[in-house]
């Protein structure tokens, strides 16, 4: 690794203090720490137990993240190919995912990035890892055909209205993911819902449809997948989204790292399951009637407990608050999902429409704490 | 009482024409009149129409105000301002319903809610009240300027990204079912942005004007 280092010193010359493009400096930087280590030290004599910075945090999301993006290349191209009726190697499955999915990858991650240094370039700073996760969570959550300038716009809006206009990284109320997916959805709703956008060149070819169980379901049609199909994720639907099996192992990583906080998963979960109980009780149509288990394993739900929800910045951060937050997360996404026909998946908007309440949940709990103490205080 | 008499445009009076429109405007620093900018700035020419009706409204009521400002008793005149500018607005209504019936169907109740538009209640109480009637009027035409500043930037934004037109004119190329029938930048893939149809991205819209213009102008910044 030497020998990149030094070659990589070399390059970055006319960036340092002093050189000709000194101004661009967080731009090289920013490089430097994506292949190296931040370069930046601790000068004073901190009490350093374990060296976990953004990068760290960022890149472990990012290991968790990669089953459920592998997978879901794949599945594009099983999707495809097994509705045309045509073979479904996995190799072929795989490449023709990797085409699909890579070049929205790369609009996200160049598009976001190109952003960001340029904030950090005005505003003198470095660029921080934030955007990392969030570049890869937006075509995750993406159905295959979206154009890719329509993409391009949902990053610029969730970068510049969602993240920069709060004041960048780590202090955003809304999660820049969702908001880039929400941005789309209201937007471009013909490319973003409907039947014909969840499976690659559904649009184009007659024989593919594109339709999602939920989007079924909503049309007061049968499901048409075996439960078996939903938890190993080959059904329709948007790219990282579909396979709950890929989806846990994010979740362990996640959990094991401590990065990801398990109250809010469960807690999702919980309320999930809740409100499935309560409408199976009901019953009045399709979607009520749809086996309350079998509401978590589809759509986004999975993903976005175990990737969306966690977000430290825009979610809870005191203990009980996780997961008084977790579960109306839960308990919202079912209760969208079921009431509102216009909008067949709930979980982006129960996880906004939380992500509003976090600081509100925070501060009540936090109040109740402060209430005990005094009462404690006062009877002692 | 040998009173100096001022120019008609001295540097006073410019600024009450000026400043409404950068440093005081009252939709992006005083926040005021926000429910009718987000209403109806879907299309241009509906904002326009609003900005002009709002314009003579505000630039009237002054005068009139002012004009009375000493003959109103302190305790009524909240109620003797309301039924000044509500006449102005009935006249405003009735001249629209006569000579632009489409226009006003589509601006439907927004016009009578001009009455309730803090941007003229609030010239009236915070300048009418207390200055004389040509610099009411020069303050009116500031105000109602500012106002229709924004709303016109907003409706433009709005009018093209949401639905391609200007005025209902096509500018960006005419939208057929395939794309091989599209004209102009459809013929290209684009699509218009139906969010910017719904009041969200007028919030959004305004949100962006504000930022722009606090990035510029450093003293609007409020210090904490």
């Amino acid at each position: 690794m030497d020998f990149l280092r030094k070659k990589f010193d070399e390059i970055r010359k006319p960036f340092n203090p002093g050189g000709k493009f000194e101004k661009f400096a967080p731009a090289i930087n920013s490089i430097d720490t994506l292949m190296f280590v931040p370069k930046h030290n601790t000068h004073k004599g901190a009490h350093i137990r374990d060296g976990v910075d953004l990068k760290r945090v960022m890149v472990t999301v990012i290991f968790a993240l990669l089953p459920a993006m592998l997978f879901g290349m794949y599945n594009l191209g099983y999707q495809h190919f097994s509705q045309l009726g045509e073979s479904t190697a996995f190799l072929d499955c795989m490449i023709f995912g990797a085409w699909k999915f890579l070049p929205m990858l790369l609009v996200s991650y160049g598009v976001g990035l190109a952003i960001e240094i340029g904030f950090a370039i005005y505003n003198k700073h470095e660029v921080n890892e934030g955007y990392l996760v969030s570049g890869m969570l937006i075509p995750l959550i993406m159905p295959v055909d979206f154009p890719l300038w329509m993409l391009a716009v949902s990053v610029v809006f969730a970068v510049f209205i969602g993240k920069e206009a709060f004041g960048g990284t780590g202090m955003n109320i809304f999660n820049p993911a969702l908001i880039a997916r929400a941005f789309a959805f209201f937007s471009y709703a013909p490319q973003m819902s409907g039947d014909k956008v969840w499976v690659a060149d559904a649009s184009t070819i007659d024989a593919v449809s594109g339709e999602t169980i939920l989007g079924q379901l909503a049309a007061g049609a049968e499901s048409s997948w075996s439960v078996l199909d939903m938890f190993l994720g080959y059904i329709p639907g948007s790219v990282g989204e579909t396979s709950v099996l890929a989806i846990l192992i994010g979740a362990a990583i996640l959990i094991a790292t401590g990065v990801g906080s398990w109250k809010i998963m469960t807690g999702v979960v919980i309320g999930g399951a809740a409100m499935g109980l309560i409408f199976n009780a009901l019953g009045l149509n399709a979607l009520m009637e749809f086996p309350w288990w079998q509401h978590l394993l589809v759509g986004g739900f999975a993903f976005g407990a175990v990737f969306m929800a966690t977000d430290p910045v825009s979610g809870a951060q005191t203990e009980k608050g996780k997961w008084i937050y977790g579960i109306l997360i839960g308990f919202f996404a079912i209760m969208i999902r079921v009431f509102n026909g216009a909008y067949p998946e709930g979980m982006m908007m129960a996880i906004l429409l939380m992500n509003v309440f976090a600081p509100t949940v925070d501060h009540y709990v936090i109040a109740g704490n402060i209430k005990k103490r005094k009462k404690r205080l006062k009877a002692a | 009482m040998a009173e100096v008499k001022e120019a008609l445009f001295s540097k006073q009076n410019k600024a009450l024409l000026s400043d409404p429109l950068n440093d005081n405007n009252p939709i992006s620093v005083q926040v005021l009149g926000i429910c009718s900018a987000l209403a109806i700035t879907v299309q241009l020419k509906p904002a326009v129409v609003m900005s002009l009706a709002v314009l003579f409204v505000v630039i009237a009521s002054n005068v009139v105000v002012s004009l009375i400002r000493n003959l109103i008793p302190g305790r009524i005149r909240i109620i003797v301002q309301l039924l000044i500018v509500a006449s102005l607005v009935i006249l405003v209504d009735q001249v629209l319903k006569a000579y632009a019936y489409d226009v006003s169907k589509e601006l439907s109740v927004f016009v009578g809610l001009i009455i309730t538009n803090c941007i003229v209640m609030g010239r009236l109480e915070a300048f009418a009240l207390a200055n004389g009637p040509w610099k009411s009027f020069l303050d009116g035409v500031g105000n109602g300027a500012g106002y229709a500043l924004i709303l016109v930037i907003v409706a433009v934004f709005r009018e093209l990204l949401g639905s391609g037109k200007l005025f209902g004119i096509e500018i960006l190329g005419h939208k057929a079912k395939t794309l091989a029938e599209s004209t102009g930048l459809y013929s290209l893939g684009y699509e218009n942005n139906g969010f910017m149809l719904l009041s969200p991205m007028a919030l959004v819209t305004v949100g962006i004007i504000i930022w722009v213009q606090r990035s510029k102008n450093r003293k609007l910044i409020e210090q904490h």
